[in-house]
């Protein structure tokens, strides 16, 4: 279960605070939407959650299964069961994306003191991940996301979050950038994901997304902080209304 | 008047430092060449630090009569190429160790030493030995190329006339704290040959190598070399080499650790239709005690259609300096060259610092010609990306350490090699994970 308390952050180079008093419970086996205006904070909340470097965390807490996630080092947040799908996944020229899943998989086993996957071991896990997700043995070989087409990259994502098996899921706009296709591609991704325990955290602007990926609860979003909760109406709602009205109840 | 005030002082430095050398006695053919080389280095004097390719790196190290010594080191790691099929040749010093060596004989390939030829009175070397050196004195003189010349006395001199059936593959080793190598090897790759030559090892406290490698027609040359980790040793290395018509010209270096190093490349297509590539994947760190490269590049273009690269990677950290001169010189009636040329820095600290200086001149219209130096650190974005996948942050940045290097190593083309560098550079970046 993922629990953020009163959490309060603001930019570390400047003065200027982002999250004011985000207060959330993602509990397990949950799908949670989070929609929001831009500049509403929720990439922001994403980036403080898995230890982005930039942020100052001036007060409040974060949560995952009673651990403190705010004290780890990204990588033990990752090792803990911490998944971000990143909105714009990052080009990394030079490392194959095959090792670099390996080596995220075996540093992770690693980090909770699990024994590592053999070559061979990893080659069968990824081979059959990879193909329901569609991605051929030549993405496999590239260099991370270098030359991906934006469905390429956003599957690519689905596809480590497969590999690595987390509990706790932030998919921030996965659907940005995606045609109709490639998107219930991600989504049956995703759903395939569903086990009952595992949660998600689905950052998104647009109600479409949540069609193929149904939350359970949709939070509203604005200005660092939660403003509204309820069921799968709620993102109907907005598109039809937009924030303007939820907006002008809170104000 | 300052200028041949200046030109007087170079010359007198070269007089003083021949006073000191020893002149070796040879048959006719090395000696005159010896002789020409002596008055050419007359003539030039010897470089300083106010000369326009010697800004950047003090030379005065490699000029003085005797070396400072260096501590031998023992080196637990696999040797260099050991696991391939190789002709293995070993010197010591700098000077050839046969007992430690295979023989000198294989299919399609001559091979004596410098040594042995330098006692008869004709050798079919005479046309090579020091004429690549001395055309590649001009536009840019390379004094230190000539003193090598004219007091070489260790060397090998290959002659190729078809596929060579293994590497052959020069170890060099050191066995004595001042040891000072003066190297000369000759390589000659007759019509429609091929040879890979693979050099590894610390050589020398101080090592001074000229190679002269001519390339004819359908000719395909493969040069990997390694230099070795001993922190305080020096290397001045020259390559010369002359590259005819549809032929082929690789060279690649790794160099990690090493006071100073510099590796000077003068290359030129002469024919039509080939291609040459010089590439370089450098790392140091300035806590293993200093720590300075510098590759020194000069293509020049004189045939059409020609293709030449040149990719040099450097990694440096804690005060390491990294220096590179690329000129691609594209001569009147060089039509449809295709010149490129990349030098990239990843800086790992503020102390460690890139000086790159990129040249192009052309004089041919028809030409694509292209340069990029570029200095960076780590990519934050990328680190975070990894790091949020479970991957620590020091292997993670060693990760992309090795990633930035990867761009030279594509340069090799055969994977068993490849992957031997791969290796040496995966021990260094694990040695010095910060």
């Amino acid at each position: 279960m993922l629990e953020i308390k009163d959490l309060h952050v603001k930019l570390a180079e400047e003065d200027k605070e982002i999250l004011k008093g985000l207060s959330l419970t993602v509990p397990s086996g949950e799908v949670h939407a989070i929609m929001g205006p831009n500049g509403s904070g929720k990439s922001t909340m994403s980036y403080v959650l898995s230890g982005k470097e930039g942020y100052e965390v001036t007060s409040g807490s974060a949560t995952l299964d009673g651990v403190d996630l705010l004290a780890m080092e990204p990588e033990e947040r990752a090792a803990a069961g911490l998944f971000l799908a990143f909105q714009y996944p990052v080009e990394i020229p030079g490392v194959g994306n095959m090792t670099f899943l390996r080596t995220a998989v075996n540093s992770q086993r690693k980090l909770r003191g699990e024994e590592e996957l053999s070559a061979a071991e990893f080659l069968k896990l990824v081979r059959a991940k990879a193909k329901s997700l569609k991605i051929d043995a030549d993405m496999l070989k590239r260099p991370v996301n270098v030359g991906f087409s934006g469905g390429e990259k956003k599957r690519n994502e689905i596809l480590q979050m497969a590999m690595l098996e987390p509990k706790m899921c932030i998919l921030d706009e996965t659907d940005s950038g995606l045609d109709v296709d490639a998107m219930k591609l991600v989504a049956e991704g995703v759903n395939a994901l569903r086990d009952g325990k595992r949660s998600f955290l689905v950052i998104t602007h647009y109600q479409r997304l949540l069609d193929h990926i149904k939350p359970d609860v949709v939070h509203i979003m604005a200005a660092g902080r939660i403003i509204k909760t309820g069921g799968p109406e709620l993102a109907l709602e907005v598109e039809h209304n937009g924030y303007a009205d939820l907006l002008a109840e809170v104000a | 008047m300052r200028r041949a005030q200046a030109l007087a002082a170079k010359r007198e430095a070269a007089a003083e430092r021949l006073s000191r050398a020893d002149l070796p006695k040879g048959g006719a053919w090395v000696t005159a060449a010896r002789e020409n080389a002596l008055e050419r280095l007359h003539r030039m004097g010897l470089p300083t630090r106010r000369d326009e390719y010697w800004r950047f790196t003090r030379p005065d190290a490699l000029i003085t009569a005797q070396t400072a010594p260096v501590p031998l080191m023992v080196d637990e790691d696999a040797p260099q190429f050991g696991e391939l099929d190789r002709l293995n040749l070993v010197f010591v010093d700098g000077v050839l160790d046969a007992a430690q060596s295979d023989a000198l004989a294989m299919d399609n390939v001559e091979i004596t030493t410098l040594e042995q030829a330098a006692t008869q009175d004709i050798h079919w070397a005479r046309d090579l030995f020091g004429v690549l050196e001395t055309q590649g004195q001009a536009p840019v003189e390379r004094p230190l190329a000539a003193l090598n010349t004219a007091t070489a006395t260790q060397g090998l001199l290959i002659r190729v006339t078809g596929q060579a059936p293994r590497p052959i593959s020069v170890t060099y080793l050191r066995g004595n704290e001042a040891g000072d190598g003066v190297v000369h090897h000759v390589i000659r790759l007759e019509k429609g040959a091929a040879l890979t030559f693979l050099e590894s090892g610390p050589a020398a406290a101080r090592l001074s190598a000229v190679t002269e490698v001519d390339v004819a027609d359908g000719a395909s040359f493969n040069h990997i070399r390694t230099q070795g980790r001993d922190h305080g040793r020096r290397a001045l290395t020259h390559l010369f080499a002359r590259i005819g018509s549809d032929a082929s010209f690789k060279s690649f270096s790794l160099t990690v650790n090493g006071a100073l190093s510099r590796n000077e490349y003068v290359i030129t297509l002469e024919g039509d239709d080939s291609h040459a590539t010089v590439s370089g994947a450098v790392a140091g760190d300035g806590n293993d005690g200093p720590f300075h490269q510098d590759d020194t590049v000069f293509i020049t273009h004189a045939g059409e259609r020609c293709e030449s690269r040149q990719v040099f990677k450097k990694v440096l950290r804690n005060g390491a300096t990294g220096v590179f001169q690329g000129k691609i010189l594209v001569s009147p009636g060089a039509q449809k060259t295709d010149g490129y040329q990349i030098s990239q820095a990843l800086l790992l600290d503020e102390d460690s610092q890139f000086l790159a200086k990129p040249e192009l001149e052309i004089h041919a219209d028809d030409v694509a010609c292209s340069h990029g130096a570029t200095v960076g650190a780590i990519d934050d974005e990328a680190l975070f990306y990894l790091m949020s996948r479970g991957v620590p942050r020091r292997l993670a940045q060693d990760m992309l350490v090795l990633a930035f290097l990867s761009e030279a190593l594509d340069e090799i083309d055969n994977d068993a090699i490849r992957d031997d560098i791969q290796t040496r550079l995966e021990l260094w970046v694990e040695r010095h994970s910060a």
